[in-house]
């Protein structure tokens, strides 16, 4: 694997992470993560439809008129996104239906839009592939580290398996209920964020 | 009319499209910086969803539905489009968006000129078409789409127009580097969401 494409691929896991970085695609990153479960079949989605979505761009970026490339990469990306969701109701209809309206709206998931934007409409297929790729995947640390923290502590459970054992059922553990809710999910990734900017002092805000 | 009173509450308050479902996180994230800015695109949102829920909903009802196409010839029952829901939502509200801006241009260019960039970033806002997929996933009437649509409208800019005027009293306060900007905005909203939770036990 040569320097830059390794560059291309781990930069948006570790250094320019898509959510605690570049701040794209919380909108329906945070309501899927309170099942683990949940999670890893949204990130396989969101990486599916990143890394297609980016090697179609990428392949007609020298015929799209830059006037209508936005209604362009919207029509790929919702056609991909219609495909993924067909799959989804086929053959995990159960998740499916946990999922609910967010594999739609993946759609308007900024990151898959703009990672087409910035990248795939400059660099070749192959490059494009890995930026995807990559993208999807430091997207997915983030939700499936949140979905841990909240199944774990909210349920005592890891993909449903009793790990913790809950006080209704005899055991020690008083689960958290806060964790699966709404906020805990805002709190999580605030304290990621905090945990990884005090770790790479460089990437502090002034404000 | 109670029973629309009811869901125009539980839209804006219980049911909190930022602080519940978490959508539109990126512009209410980006844009909360300053109060001004945030009053335009609560604003703007606010007009956008009112006109895209009833809107999505007859399309959804009259074109897509499994035997919405009936009233063409008896013979088009079969016919299921509901495939196509993503697709012609994101392509009305986009439509919308544009036609929404032209009118405002039209006949008043000062509030064209308050929203400025924030109108056509919204075609790309999850709020507008998360309010549009939920209407069909709860199986809506047309009067309560509408009401659904002021309603998710009304409780994102709230949301937003709150959360902007937190930040702009944080810029005065001492906090840890890490925590800084982003990570602060986070466990704020956190906290915002905690708030608005209150609400989800009042029976109206």
């Amino acid at each position: 694997m040569s320097a830059k494409t390794r560059k291309t691929l781990l930069e948006p896991i570790f250094t320019n992470n898509p959510i605690s970085i570049q701040v794209l695609g919380i909108c329906s990153a945070l309501a899927v993560t309170t099942r683990l479960e949940t999670a890893v079949v949204m990130s396989m989605a969101v990486i599916s439809v990143m890394t297609l979505s980016n090697l179609s761009v990428s392949l007609i970026r020298n015929f799209i008129p830059p006037s209508i490339r936005i209604i362009i990469q919207l029509t790929i990306i919702a056609s991909l996104v219609i495909v993924t969701d067909q799959i989804l109701k086929a053959f995990l209809y159960e998740i499916s239906q946990q999922l609910s309206v967010f594999v739609g709206l993946i759609i308007t998931n900024c990151i898959v839009m703009g990672r087409a934007e910035a990248f795939a409409m400059q660099n070749r297929p192959l490059a494009s592939i890995i930026d995807g790729f990559g993208n999807g995947l430091g997207y997915s640390v983030i939700l499936i580290a949140v979905a841990f923290f909240r199944e774990l502590l909210g349920v005592g459970t890891l993909f449903n398996i009793q790990v913790l054992p809950v006080v209704s059922e005899g055991g020690w553990y008083v689960p958290n209920g806060l964790m699966v809710l709404a906020p805990a999910a805002f709190f999580l990734i605030g304290l990621f964020i905090w945990a990884h900017r005090s770790l790479n002092p460089d990437l502090q805000e002034e404000e | 009319m109670e029973h629309y009173l009811s869901l125009l509450f539980k839209a804006i308050f219980v049911e909190n499209m930022a602080l519940a479902f978490f959508l539109g996180m990126c512009s209410f994230l980006a844009v909360s910086r300053k109060v001004e800015t945030a009053i335009g695109l609560g604003a703007a949102v606010i007009f956008v969803l009112t006109v895209t829920a009833p809107m999505n909903y007859l399309i959804y009802t009259y074109l897509l539905q499994e035997g919405a196409l009936t009233w063409l010839s008896p013979g088009l029952a079969e016919v299921d489009l509901s495939f196509l829901t993503f697709l012609t939502f994101i392509g009305t509200i986009a439509a919308m968006v544009q036609i929404v801006e032209m009118v405002i241009d039209r006949f008043s260019p000062k509030l064209y000129n308050v929203l400025g960039v924030f109108l056509p970033l919204i075609a790309v806002n999850c709020a507008i078409l998360g309010g549009s997929l939920f209407l069909v996933e709860r199986n809506y009437t047309l009067g309560e789409s509408a009401v659904f649509g002021v309603g998710a409208g009304v409780g994102f800019a709230l949301a937003l127009i709150a959360l902007s005027a937190i930040r702009e009293k944080l810029r005065y306060s001492d906090i840890p580097g890490g925590l800084r900007g982003l990570g602060i905005t986070f466990i704020v909203t956190g906290l915002m969401a905690l708030g608005f939770m209150a609400f989800s036990g009042i029976q109206l």
